[in-house]
């Protein structure tokens, strides 16, 4: 079924569809990164998509005549998610006491010094070419097999986007496995201890803020994975692509899905880019249809469907679309005792 | 030195605009304990219904004082209307819920507000009229013009109002007592339903005066201009302690000195190699700087002023 998915989309969609789906496996990618630092150790991230960011201009500066640095896409993957975990590590050192939406507002501000930055750096010195962006970056290519080439294999003719979804699919499993190993594991487990309570977790041996900064670097590295590949399929960066709107966009994922569950991000990762694009390509033709011509911009027509869904959904399923199973049986927990609970939470918190 | 002045200037009157909207956001963040995302699209809904009220109320040649108190009155209205109905639609069906929750919702008003502007009032820029007389005033060297005069007596004004009301009245007492534990509060006879809505209301009625004030300043109007100055805002009730009023407005002036004097002297500062375009960087710079040696802002840990 996923295989074929992108031959079947080609043929019932169009090839822009295709494309599309590309693009959902990298979202799907960067939720299953914010997922860790959000869903497993439940710090509030705002500023996530600093990570991709660093990902891609990686790529873009070791693969493009901008610096006129060529290396090889396999070698650049994991020196992106490397250098982007290291700026999980310069982000999570000195904000990890900060308690919850304190650190939200820093991890926001940092998302947006990174973009300030991108777009600033072209002088003195020209680093990033700044709002312009970077192009003619190097496509994928693994060998002599690019992927931005068509092929033909076995007698059906594989175009770029094929090619792409096959091997974003493939990472997107890949994080998928990390994920659910790391949810069961030792450190995923005092994750999830650190996110119900940091001073039990403490008591109980758990160093804190190394753990903590564990989901920062882990978190930061699977962004900076995304960030290569989105590079290498565009062929171009820009500031633009990174601002604090996908950041937003990767948390509603997160959290519409269902926050700790990785069936549920990967759904709620699908719906965000799928669903804004249905809109899209829906509500111009739909005006067309009803009144007969184009009374309202599409565009803002499309954002506001989006607003009413978001709300909708987290009104119709406020613990999101398929919740883990942990945080279920919290919600279905007696109604006094998950009151009082909540209030003694409430009280420690303040 | 009559640029330190004149930045210094100007950085009072973008920080009286902070620092009302800065204390929508802590008076909701003081009594939910929720990031209020949509708050800066109530600034921006503030400015643009007195636009068109202004707008309407000129053509039938009224005196420009009495259109800028009636639209302003409007504008106040209709946007403690619409704090109302926020809190009402998509935070309270989710105050038991996940913590994150309220917080997607937030967002989804936020989209909403900022697209029924744009397909109400389109995407150009609308200037603001000019209604104060438009006069000013030499001081050393620096301008100040009589609305930003106007803009900085308005601001304390309702500042102090509104410390009058937090502390001095039965209600204030009961927004206190709320922030403080609900449980309690509604042991003790305190209607939580009530004083939550009149939380939403007055942040939102603040918000409205903020978002004239803004316009009055800079003479334009534009869908998107409550984002960033949400944003900023926000970052101000932070940098002062969020959930704490007195920190809001500290926070929000000194927030818009920060970025006003970071724009004059960055680029002197560092030999041309950061100019002002690093402006907004500068904000969250100082932000994260505070809140290493400070984590709960600067006058965070007073819990009992919260409201």
């Amino acid at each position: 079924m996923l295989l074929a998915l992108p031959f079947l989309t080609d043929e019932l969609l169009g090839r822009g569809w295709v494309r599309i789906l590309d693009f959902a496996l990298l979202f799907i990618m960067l939720a299953l990164g914010l997922n860790i630092v959000v869903g497993y150790a439940g710090l509030l991230d705002l500023g996530y998509v600093a990570f991709f960011a660093v990902g891609a201009y990686t790529y873009a500066l070791l693969a493009s005549p901008q610096l006129g640095l060529h290396l090889p896409f396999w070698i650049i993957l994991p020196i992106g998610a490397l250098i982007a975990g290291l700026f999980g590590a310069l982000l999570g050192t000195p904000t990890l006491k900060l308690r919850g939406d304190y650190l939200a507002i820093v991890t926001l501000g940092f998302g947006e010094i990174i973009r300030i930055f991108l777009n600033n750096l072209n002088a003195p010195v020209n680093i990033t070419n700044g709002a312009q962006g970077i192009s003619q970056i190097d496509p994928i290519s693994i060998a002599d097999f690019y992927f931005s080439r068509s092929h033909e294999i076995l007698g059906i003719t594989f175009h770029s986007v094929h090619q792409h979804y096959y091997l974003f699919l493939a990472l997107t499993l890949l994080v998928i496995f990390v994920s659910s190993r790391l949810q069961y594991s030792r450190i995923g487990r005092a994750w999830m201890a650190i996110r119900e309570d940091e001073v039990a977790a403490a008591a109980m041996g758990i160093n804190t803020r190394n753990i903590k900064l564990l989901a920062f670097v882990m978190g930061a590295s699977f962004g900076g994975i995304a960030g290569g590949l989105f590079a290498g399929f565009q062929g171009f960066v820009s500031p633009e692509s990174f601002s604090l709107m996908e950041s937003i966009m990767i948390l509603c994922m997160v959290v519409l899905g269902g926050m700790g569950n990785i069936g549920g991000v990967v759904l709620g990762g699908v719906l965000l880019v799928v669903l804004p694009e249905a809109l899209r390509n829906g509500a111009g033709p739909a005006q067309q249809w009803l009144l007969g011509k184009t009374l309202i911009d599409p565009e803002s027509l499309r954002l506001l469907f989006f607003g009413i869904a978001l709300i909708a959904v987290m009104l119709w399923r406020p613990a999101g679309l398929w919740p883990s199973s942990t945080r279920r049986r919290e919600l279905e927990a007696v109604d006094g005792v998950a009151q009082q609970e909540q209030d003694t939470v409430y009280d420690a918190k303040h | 030195m009559d640029i330190l002045l004149q930045q210094i200037i100007n950085g009072l009157v973008q920080g009286s605009v902070y620092a009302l909207v800065a204390l929508g956001y802590t008076m909701v963040y003081g009594i939910l304990g929720l990031i209020n995302f949509a708050h800066g699209e109530v600034v921006m809904v503030g400015a643009m219904i007195a636009l068109a009220a202004i707008q309407v109320l000129l053509a039938a040649a009224l005196s420009p004082l009495l259109v800028l108190l009636l639209s302003v009155l409007l504008a106040v209205a209709v946007c403690m209307a619409l704090g109302y109905s926020i809190e009402r639609i998509a935070y309270r069906p989710l105050r038991h819920a996940p913590r994150l929750a309220p917080l997607i919702t937030a967002i989804g008003v936020s989209f909403v507000l900022q697209n029924l502007a744009m397909i109400i009032w389109g995407r150009e820029y609308h200037s603001f009229p000019q209604l104060l007389p438009n006069a000013s005033h030499h001081i050393g060297g620096a301008i100040i013009t009589e609305v930003q005069i106007t803009i900085v007596l308005i601001a304390i004004l309702v500042m102090t109002g509104l410390m009058l009301l937090v502390h001095r009245t039965r209600l204030g007492r009961a927004m206190r007592a709320v922030a403080e534990n609900q449980t309690s509060a509604s042991l003790m006879g305190v209607n939580i339903n009530k004083v939550i809505s009149t939380t939403f209301m007055l942040g939102s009625a603040l918000a409205a005066i903020a978002g004239i004030m803004v316009s009055a300043n800079y003479g334009v109007v534009h869908y998107y201009m409550g984002f960033m100055l949400g944003l900023k805002a926000f970052t101000a009730a932070v940098l002062g302690g969020i959930g704490n009023l007195r920190g809001a407005m500290l926070g929000g002036v000194l927030l818009g000195l920060i970025e006003s004097l970071g724009a004059g002297y960055m680029g002197a500062l560092t030999g041309g190699i950061l100019g002002s375009h690093y402006q907004d960087a500068l904000a969250f710079v100082v932000l994260i700087a505070v809140l290493v040696f400070r984590p709960s802002g600067l006058l965070g840990e007073r819990v009992s002023e919260r409201a």
